[in-house]
């Protein structure tokens, strides 16, 4: 298998990846990539780096073996990264981390960020607290009405939200505006891109920031299981920067790997998330990945009850991982998210995200499939407090 | 280059490049306002492909992409359009103005044959680099398009001069930061940036994004070639949206006492 050679020097995945963003932002991306490569090489932003992953975050963050959930299902012992034990909540915390380092390091003083469920925005909001910058967030009016509380979070660590109302009003049209702001402000800001996608290096310097996960999955999975690897390995699928993160570890060794998308309600319907199922070759917020859209080019708009899985493109290097199959991806609707999120509250005590219950739906089945003595080990991005609303009117829309 | 970009460059005018975009707010529009337009002394024409992420454009032009998209407008639509208005007696060069995905999926070889043989002049794509352009440059000299380079205040010096050297067509000079729009001021540091282009480039710098008055052109003139007017046009084509689809002899009436408003009084 053929991994280790991309990104290429013209940031590369395979065909995919490259920079299609306007010349005004080009001598930035040049820029940020002098300043990423210069911090990854020094050993002092790596150890400051560390340490507020360890400080501020908490990390490491737990492995733990979902007992009574591996009993009922049957099959193979489910293992959870828990990422939801993150502070805010999800390992979005550490790509925003990451990267506010790099802007401080740079001399930037202010940074914007794009957000869609208000996740990765709460996330640059608070980094942007922590290190003393001022942080606008890009978001959807659709969004935001749909996400007050995380608005109000924003709001609360100081941040402005700035409410954006072209096209469909979601993610992607949220980040075509982070980026139209970049273009306008790029001499003086720092574009905090939450996801593995964007123009190079972005997706590089997303992986470099989230690839704690795999790092710590494995020494913590190797520790209990006398140097022995996990026999699958799943995570869920928007953009791919949790995946890409707790696959970095395990990409160059014999363990099958399973990105989870978004099927929605369903992959033949036209309403689904399934990026690299349904999708074709295509260019979206500055890098070419397979994307949903019409066979004229316009970008369609993707649903899922999940708001971080909700993006019609993927990050460049699931999108060549997909095309070189070393990652299986997999698609799961909504009712097998929702399952498997009741499923494991009611036996391990954990509320999951919409998000990460896509890879749990998966997990549960593909274990279903192996032997007992075997092991599968599921990305648990982040927690399910956020999903609360969703779930409430779901469930009670079911009658439960 | 062909014969209508060999009058483009060799005028001695101060040139004037309008954008409109393609079925906005129908097709018939965009026929009678193109050739409005250069009975008012366009130079060339740059017609703009609607797409659903325009994201270098700003808010004026993203409405007008909307509208186009309602029409059913998409990019193999627009480069045929270009044959009927050679036929309505359209003698400036084109320059088609679109995104890279819409290329994409048209299929790039495709879209240059189409091209040739619907009487285009020359491509524009905002969101593709000089770094990654290198296949569409070759290809559009092998089939005689020009494809229009972007610098920008931002671009480094040794690109700027390599982008100045080797441009086709015109060199397309953007005048801020930013996205396509209105503004009310420009950088200090402009003169030096056009100066610079001018001083390595062969063919006539023009300088875009943000015209919307006389007084404002008239500051570029004697330091450019030629200036771009987008956001300010498409702004006047929505006011008169209704009118262009009831009313059309009116509209284009009141569409051309506009452009004349704007023009420097020496470039008629």
């Amino acid at each position: 298998m053929k991994t280790a050679t991309v990104p290429d020097q013209r940031g590369r995945y395979g065909v995919f990846g490259g920079k299609y963003v306007p010349e005004t932002i080009m001598f930035a991306l040049e820029e940020l990539e002098t300043a990423f490569d210069e911090a990854v090489r020094d050993k002092e932003f790596n150890e400051r780096f560390q340490k507020e992953l360890a400080i501020y975050s908490g990390r490491p963050t737990p492995l733990t073996k979902a007992d009574r959930l591996s009993e009922s299902n049957g099959g193979a012992a489910i293992y959870l990264k828990r990422e939801d034990l993150n502070h805010t909540g999800a390992h979005k915390i550490n790509n925003a981390i990451g990267q506010a380092l790099l802007a401080v390091r740079m001399g930037k003083k202010k940074i914007i960020a794009e957000t869609g469920a208000g996740q990765h925005g709460v996330a640059a909001a608070t980094v942007a607290a922590k290190y003393g910058l001022s942080c606008k967030v890009y978001m959807g009016k659709e969004d935001i009405r749909r996400q007050a509380l995380n608005v109000f979070r924003m709001k609360l660590l100081g941040a402005e939200v700035i409410e954006v109302t072209s096209g469909s009003q979601t993610l992607k049209d949220a980040t075509n505006e982070a980026i139209r702001e970049w273009v306008a402000s790029v001499e003086d800001t720092f574009y905090l891109i939450g996801s593995a996608v964007g123009p190079y290096p972005y997706p590089k310097m997303v992986k470099q920031f989230q690839q704690v996960i795999g790092y710590e999955t494995k020494n913590q999975f190797e520790s209990v299981h006398g140097g022995k690897l996990p026999d699958a390995v799943v995570a869920c699928v928007g953009g791919g920067s949790n995946a890409i993160g707790m696959f970095a570890s395990f990409i160059d060794k014999e363990v099958p790997l399973y990105g989870i998308e978004a099927a929605g309600l369903g992959v033949d319907t036209d309403r689904h998330a399934a990026t690299l199922s349904k999708g074709s070759n295509g260019v979206i917020h500055g890098s070419l990945t397979k994307l949903l859209q019409t066979s004229e080019g316009q970008i369609t708009e993707p649903y899922s009850i999940s708001a971080g899985l909700d993006y019609p493109g993927i990050g460049p290097e699931h999108a060549y991982l997909h095309e070189t199959g070393r990652v299986t991806y997999e698609a799961v609707t909504d009712q097998e998210a929702l399952e498997a999120l009741k499923l494991l509250c009611m036996n391990e005590g954990i509320l999951c995200a919409l998000e990460s219950a896509h890879a749990m739906a998966y997990a549960i089945k593909l274990a279903r499939s192996m032997k007992k003595d075997q092991t599968v080990v599921v990305c648990l991005s982040g927690r399910g407090d956020k999903d609360v609303h969703t779930l409430m009117d779901q469930f009670e829309e079911e009658g439960e | 280059m062909n014969n209508r970009w060999e009058i483009f460059q060799s005028s001695s005018d101060y040139r004037f490049v309008p954008y409109i975009m393609a079925g906005d707010p129908c097709i018939e529009a965009t026929i009678e306002l193109s050739l409005a337009l250069q009975e008012s002394g366009a130079a060339a024409i740059e017609l703009g492909v609607p797409y659903s992420d325009p994201l270098a454009d700003g808010p004026v032009i993203q409405r007008a992409g909307m509208r186009g998209l309602v029409q059913n407008m998409n990019l193999e639509k627009t480069v045929r359009l270009v044959s009927e208005l050679r036929a309505r007696g359209l003698e400036i060069p084109v320059i088609i103005f679109t995104y890279y995905n819409l290329l994409l999926q048209l299929g790039e070889n495709r879209f240059l044959s189409l091209a040739k043989e619907n009487g285009v002049d020359g491509v524009l794509v905002p969101d593709l680099p000089y770094e990654e352009s290198g296949y569409l440059k070759e290809m559009c000299s092998d089939h005689q398009l020009a494809l229009i380079s972007l610098v920008s205040p931002t671009t480094r010096e040794k690109k700027l001069v390599k982008l100045s050297k080797e441009a086709e067509g015109f060199l397309y000079c953007i005048s801020s930061l930013g996205v396509t729009g209105i503004r009310s001021e420009f950088r200090k540091e402009l003169n030096d940036f056009l100066k610079a282009a001018k001083a390595n480039s062969s063919v006539p710098v023009l300088v875009g994004f943000g015209l919307s008055q006389r007084e404002q052109i008239q500051q570029f003139e004697g330091i450019s070639d030629g200036f771009i007017v987008g956001s300010a046009i498409v702004k006047k084509i929505e006011e008169l949206e209704e009118q262009l689809l009831s009313n059309r002899n009116e509209a284009i009436t009141t569409f051309k006492q506009f452009i004349e408003s704007l023009l420097p009084v020496y470039s008629r």
